[in-house]
């Protein structure tokens, strides 16, 4: 690789009111190479990346790209633009896609003067061909972006930076929505961009595709820079360290043989206004002291399969049996007292109101116990010592249980549900998706709960898009794809995600 | 049953519905250009009463009818910028702003009225667009009286169908300005700006509003009174749905309702005897609500369409 130094960050800071996001961050890159920056949530990653292609104006601190004769020059901050037209392109966590529009349509947004009255689209479809061709990155250019995969999307989205001249490319958690083949494409081709002279930073903090793909590793954690370090020399352990600036402990699980089955899916459908939310004759069954885990893709009919075992959706077809006892009609209330404990997917949406406080939310799911109030009303103190108590057990931290939930982190609200969840001893434990988001303490904290819930004789049932979370906790395994559901007989991620991807049996 | 068919084949019938289109017209083109910019402008209706007591004003004044038009439009223009900075930049809801603004500009428009007239019983007269005679054309059987008898303002809006189809489908800024109503952020991450977009279109779109209500005072009426305009603002809000944001199907949508009410009017002469008169005047409105419901279940609304976007935050 020839040390061409292409951009460089001198002192990066910003503050958004009392929080300092990033603390005097300095970074480099070099011609062709791909750099990881990985962090945990909130170590201020893409508060970094937003300042360098100019969403955020920085509270100190400079930037330098080179020109095009590779002299290093300073970069107007706080303008996308001047991004663009120094050649650093941006494909963000979210999509920037209009879903209304064509691919086409999409990744000439911006690039056309809006002034004229026509345009000249075979001088850019003749452009895109030639990018398609020489990046391996292909796309249907003519459908709306709307009725296309989320892997296509992303590949729209690279595309349009790369329309752009781009000779810096930042990828902000590119993998985040994708199959582990779609995500070892992506990086294959990156890697043949880099080779012809593209440079790119990439953040994740998924560590196995980090040590594969990446030339360089920095790591953030709480907004500074604590290290960095040439990927072939890294190993998952010490990055880890790195990032959480301690050993994390590991998951321990304790041998347990499976009883009798909680809950059984039998031939069941649902028929939800799209394919995304449907279910296709799926079988299921979980028994005390099981992990299955549902591993699949979002999108694919996992919020049909939570969607019925919460009772927010009626079966179509099928029957589902709670303990040999069928279960008629659909409603949350007849599952709460079925036994089944959920942790929702969306959990700042579906998991809590966030306008009542942390005492009231925890008490949500039992109103009607005698505990919590007489003929209808509530018992103050009650439920105040009750929320005391579980905030303590569950180490939920915040300005206290009076205010109101949406003032706590999302790790906290997190362990806020866990704590209303597992207070009741569910027979069944509903967990979608239930790390997305939190940090690697937060997770472990999570993981080590749902552990303990099966100790104790809890089935659960763990959605998750994470392979790797599916891997450490399950007893079993199911892959979900486009609403059915198959047993793994496999733990090969190789396997597994082209189960995923449903391109095998 | 005889009788409708021959109201439906005269050739009276048709020139009517598509004169009482004209407004509608301009009125969805109008709605429809502010809400793929993702704003909703409920200010439609006190935007038309504007546009039909300014243009009608100035040529009272002494200015000439296209110079009443131009300054309709702007007076459309200018409410529309109002509309659009409080729900733009600062993000206030469609709503309240929408439905502020017809309240201020109705009674803005009164007002002037008022203090430019206060001692006039019956509204002066001007002397309104007249029939565009187009020579061989307007002599044809049938479609001579039906399109080439119409005054210019009609063309003029049959015209504007065909500028907003093909700035919205075939120009750099069209494709921007469904992105700006789609997703926002698509626009911020190009370096484009969001709020001018959305601003121009509801600037531009509010001014195509008055162009309709110019049209009641300036080409089908001579005069302007209180409460001319009518719900014909409301209806234009309701025939965008119809139309699923697209300008051909809103030239649809607008003839569909412009033949109902021109039925009606025939009708109530023809069979007034048995029903009542109100019957026929709520048809129309009634026609439509039906045909919403039937169009509205399928409608494909930009996403954006009542969401504010502010720099920044995702």
């Amino acid at each position: 690789m020839i040390a061409d130094k292409v951009l460089s960050l001198e002192g990066l800071s910003k503050r958004f009111g009392s929080v300092v996001a990033n603390d005097n961050v300095s970074l480099e890159l070099y011609r062709g190479e791909i750099l990881a920056l990985l962090g945990e949530n909130g170590a201020g990653k893409t508060t970094l990346m937003n300042m360098l292609f100019g969403h955020y104006l920085p509270d100190s601190g400079s930037v330098h790209v080179a020109g095009e004769k590779g002299a290093l020059r300073p970069l107007a901050l706080g303008h996308p633009q001047a991004a663009l037209e120094a050649g650093i392109g941006m494909v963000h966590q979210h999509f920037t896609l209009a879903e209304n529009l064509s691919a086409f349509d999409n990744i000439l947004l911006g690039s056309e003067p809006l002034s004229r009255l026509r345009r000249d689209r075979s001088t850019g479809r003749a452009k895109i061909d030639q990018i398609m061709s020489d990046s391996g990155l292909r796309a249907d250019l003519d459908i709306p972006v709307g009725r296309m995969s989320v892997g296509e999307r992303q590949r729209v989205e690279i595309l349009k930076a790369l329309y752009r001249d781009v000779s810096i490319l930042v990828l902000d958690e590119p993998t985040a929505v994708l199959t582990p083949q779609e995500a070892d494409t992506l990086f294959e081709n990156i890697g043949a961009m880099a080779k012809d002279g593209l440079s790119v930073i990439f953040i994740s903090h998924k560590l196995r595709e980090v040590l594969a793909f990446s030339h360089r590793i920095a790591v953030l954690r709480h907004g500074t820079k604590v290290g960095e370090i040439a990927s072939a020399d890294a190993t998952e352990r010490t990055i880890a360290r790195m990032m959480v600036g301690a050993e994390t402990p590991e998951t321990k699980r304790e041998s347990h043989e499976p009883g009798a089955p909680v809950l059984r899916l039998e031939n069941v459908s649902v028929a939800g206004r799209s394919r995304r939310d449907s279910l296709s004759d799926a079988d299921l069954t979980v028994r005390r002291h099981e992990i299955l885990g549902v591993a699949g893709v979002s999108g694919n009919g996992q919020s049909a399969l939570a969607g019925i075992i919460s009772g927010l959706m009626p079966l179509s077809k099928g029957a589902m049996v709670i303990d040999n006892a069928t279960i008629n009609g659909h409603d949350p209330l007849t599952m709460i007292r079925a036994g089944v404990g959920r942790i929702p997917e969306d959990r700042h949406h579906d998991g809590i109101v966030g306008s009542m406080s942390v005492a009231e939310n925890m008490v949500i799911e039992r109103l009607d116990d005698p505990e919590i109030q007489t003929r209808g009303l509530l018992k103050r103190d009650a439920i105040q010592a009750h929320a005391e108590k579980l905030a303590r057990d569950y180490d939920v931290r915040g300005p206290g249980v009076e205010a109101n939930a949406r003032l706590l982190s999302g790790g906290n609200i997190q362990k806020m549900i866990l704590a209303r969840v597992f207070e009741r001893s569910p027979k069944l434990i509903l967990a979608n998706q239930p790390t997305r988001g939190l940090d690697m303490g937060a997770a472990a904290e999570v993981a080590r709960r749902l552990l303990e819930a099966r100790s104790r004789g809890a089935a659960i049932i763990l959605i998750s898009e994470d392979l790797d979370e599916i891997l450490s906790l399950s007893d079993r395994i199911m892959v979900i794809h486009d609403g059915e559901l198959v047993e793994a007989d496999t733990r090969d991620r190789e396997t597994l995600g082209l189960m995923m991807a449903g391109e095998a049996a | 049953m005889m009788d409708i068919l021959q109201i439906v084949l005269s050739e009276s019938f048709w020139a009517a519905s598509l004169r009482i289109a004209t407004p509608l017209i301009f009125g969805v083109l109008g709605a429809l250009l502010c809400e793929r910019a993702g704003v909703l402008n409920l200010g439609i209706e006190g935007i038309f009463v504007v546009g039909a007591m300014s243009g009608w004003m100035a040529v009272w004044l002494g200015a000439g009818l296209w110079g009443g038009v131009l300054v309709a439009a702007f007076a459309g223009a200018l409410f529309g910028l109002i509309h659009a900075i409080l729900t733009v930049p600062l993000g206030l809801s469609q709503h309240v702003s929408g439905l502020g603004v017809t309240l201020f500009a109705t009674s803005a428009s009164y007002f002037a009225y008022r203090t430019a007239l206060p001692n006039v019983t019956s509204p002066p007269r001007i002397e309104p667009f007249g029939a565009l005679d187009i020579p061989i054309l307007s002599d044809l059987p049938f479609l001579g009286p039906v399109l080439f008898q119409q005054t210019a303002l009609t063309w003029l809006a049959i015209l504007m169908v065909a500028i907003v189809w093909y700035v919205l489908n075939r120009t750099a800024l069209g494709v921007a300005i469904k992105a700006v109503g789609d997703n926002p952020a698509s626009i911020d991450a190009q370096g484009l700006s969001v709020y001018g977009l959305r601003i121009g279109a509801v600037v531009a779109g509010s001014a195509l509003m008055a162009l309709g209500g110019a049209f009641l005072t300036m080409s089908a009426f001579d005069a302007f009174f209180f409460g001319m305009v009518n719900g014909r603002g409301w209806i234009c809000i309701a025939l965008v749905i119809f139309a699923s944001w697209r300008p051909g199907k809103a030239l649809l949508g607008a003839l569909l309702f412009g033949a109902f009410d021109a039925l009606q009017v025939r009708l109530q002469t023809e069979v007034g005897a048995f029903l009542p008169s109100q019957v026929f005047l709520a048809a129309p409105f009634v026609l439509s609500i039906i045909a919403l419901v039937i169009a509205a279940r399928s409608a494909d609304y930009p996403r954006a369409l009542l969401t504010p976007w502010f720099k920044g935050q995702r």
